[in-house]
Order: C-alpha cells, then structure tokens, then sequence
C-alpha cells in the first residue's frame, strides 16, 4: 500500500524542488550581463603618493627591486609629447604576480600598477605622462622577487602643462 | 549615459589580447587652469577586467597615466564569443563598465 505523504512534507518538497529549478536556471547564459564595478577602496595611496622611487618602490612591495635581463621595457629614445609617452613592459620571467612602472623625475614617480592573476600574461602596454626627461622603470614582481628594467625617456616638451 | 570606454579584444589560439581605450582627463593636479589655479586632481584609480566572474587583471593608475588613457594585456584562457568585462572607478567616485564580446 502506497505510503501517503504528509501535508507538511509535500510542501517541504515543493518548495526544495521549486528553489533548485531557480537555482539550476541561473547557469551560465542566463545571469544577466552586468560588469561587477570596480572598487576604488583597493587603490593604494601610500605607494602613488611617495615622492621618491626607493620610497615608492618600497610601499608597494616591501623589498628592494634587482636588475633583470628578463624584463624588457620598451620607451622612446625621445618623446616629442611628454603628456603621451607610450610604454611596454614584458618579461620571460616565470609566475609574473604584478607590473609596476616609474617614472623617476615625476612629482610621484609611481605611475601605474598592475595586478596579474594566473593564466595572465607578465606583459602591458599603456601611456604615461612625463613632466621631463627622466628614467623610467618597469618593476616586475616574479615569485615574490621584484626585478627590474630601466630606460632613459628624454622629454621634449613636458607632459604637465608645460 | 555616454559610454567612456572602448574594448577589443581578440582571441588567437588560447591567447587573448585585450586593448582598452577610455575617455578620461586624468588630470594630474599640477596644471593650471587660464586662471592660474590649479585644475585638481581627477584621474581614473581601479580598472577591472573580468572573464567568466574571474578578475584577470586589475590596473590600478595615477595621475600620471595618459589623458585617455591607452592599456594593453594578455590573458589565456578564453574564446571567441565570451564576454569579457571592463569598469573603472576614478578618485571623485565616478565610474563607467562595459561587457564586450571576444572576437
């Protein structure tokens, strides 16, 4: 004889079965396209407001840098337009967690930062500002080692409004 | 709302290259305006790329990166027809995103 079920109990399996059919259909396709924003909170100050490259160096990874052959950074001999100099960064170095560049001879030499998770390459591109001639140094953070490359820009007419 | 950036993205073998164009002043804070006061400082701090709910590289930027600002990455591990997800937040708190189909 079929066991009958409970009232409380069928509504218990309504309700469980109903839940997985909502959650089974939010797979892939059907969660709307929004990008998640990105949170300024995880912008760190102290390393864009060092006025020193050792200083800066120093609140963004703790740790001295060495010079590497294994990172490469591409700059001008010479920047006509020192508000758009175009810059790259890559490296044959293993596990490339971050990419940092500097640029000496700034207010804060700090210029940009990047993060690098797994299954990302150890390479960018980008633009910077340059107020002068002055070095630019690409920072590589490989297996918690910093290592680095540097290069001299020289700047004809300066990138801060003169 | 105006949309502040441009993404292209193209994906050869298990590579794809990212490049990444938005329109911003990124004012340094060092430039005076015809007034002789200084503009403040507006510039982008956080830009977030995300595939597959994965952030796959964050830029986080100063004042001192380009007006309209230019940026080129790698990633592996994607394919023609993902999305892939860009937002930006500046230091005022304003922000823009854009999800963009690989090619």
């Amino acid at each position: 004889m079929p066991t009958q079920i409970r009232p409380d109990r069928m509504r218990r399996l309504i309700l469980k079965s109903a839940i997985a059919g909502l959650v089974s259909g939010f797979g892939i396709g059907w969660w709307p396209k929004v990008a998640r924003a990105a949170d300024a909170a995880q912008w760190p100050k102290d390393p864009f407001t060092q006025k020193s490259e050792a200083d800066a160096i120093k609140a963004l990874y703790g740790k001295e840098a060495e010079a590497s052959d294994k990172v490469k950074l591409d700059a001008p001999e010479i920047a006509e337009n020192g508000a758009v100099v175009p810059i790259s960064v890559s490296s044959t170095l293993p596990d490339v967690t971050s990419i940092a560049v500097m640029v000496t001879e700034n207010p804060f030499p700090l210029a940009a930062s990047y993060k690098i998770p797994p299954g990302t390459l150890g390479m960018v591109s980008n633009r910077l500002k340059m107020a002068k001639t002055s070095k630019v140094v690409a920072l590589v953070e490989s297996n918690g080692k910093i290592y680095s490359a540097t290069k001299e820009v020289k700047v004809t007419v300066g990138g801060c409004g003169g | 709302m105006a949309n502040t950036i441009r993404v292209r993205a193209v994906s050869s073998g298990e590579v794809t290259e990212v490049q990444a164009l938005v329109q911003h002043p990124m004012d340094s804070g060092f430039v005076k305006d015809a007034q002789g006061n200084l503009i403040p400082p507006h510039h982008i701090e956080v830009v977030e790329f995300q595939h597959a709910g994965k952030t796959v590289f964050t830029a986080l930027w100063g004042p001192a990166v380009a007006k309209d600002p230019y940026v080129k990455f790698s990633f592996k591990g994607a394919q023609k027809g993902d999305d892939i997800s860009v937002s930006w937040a500046d230091n005022k708190g304003e922000s823009d995103s854009l999800v963009a189909k690989i090619l």
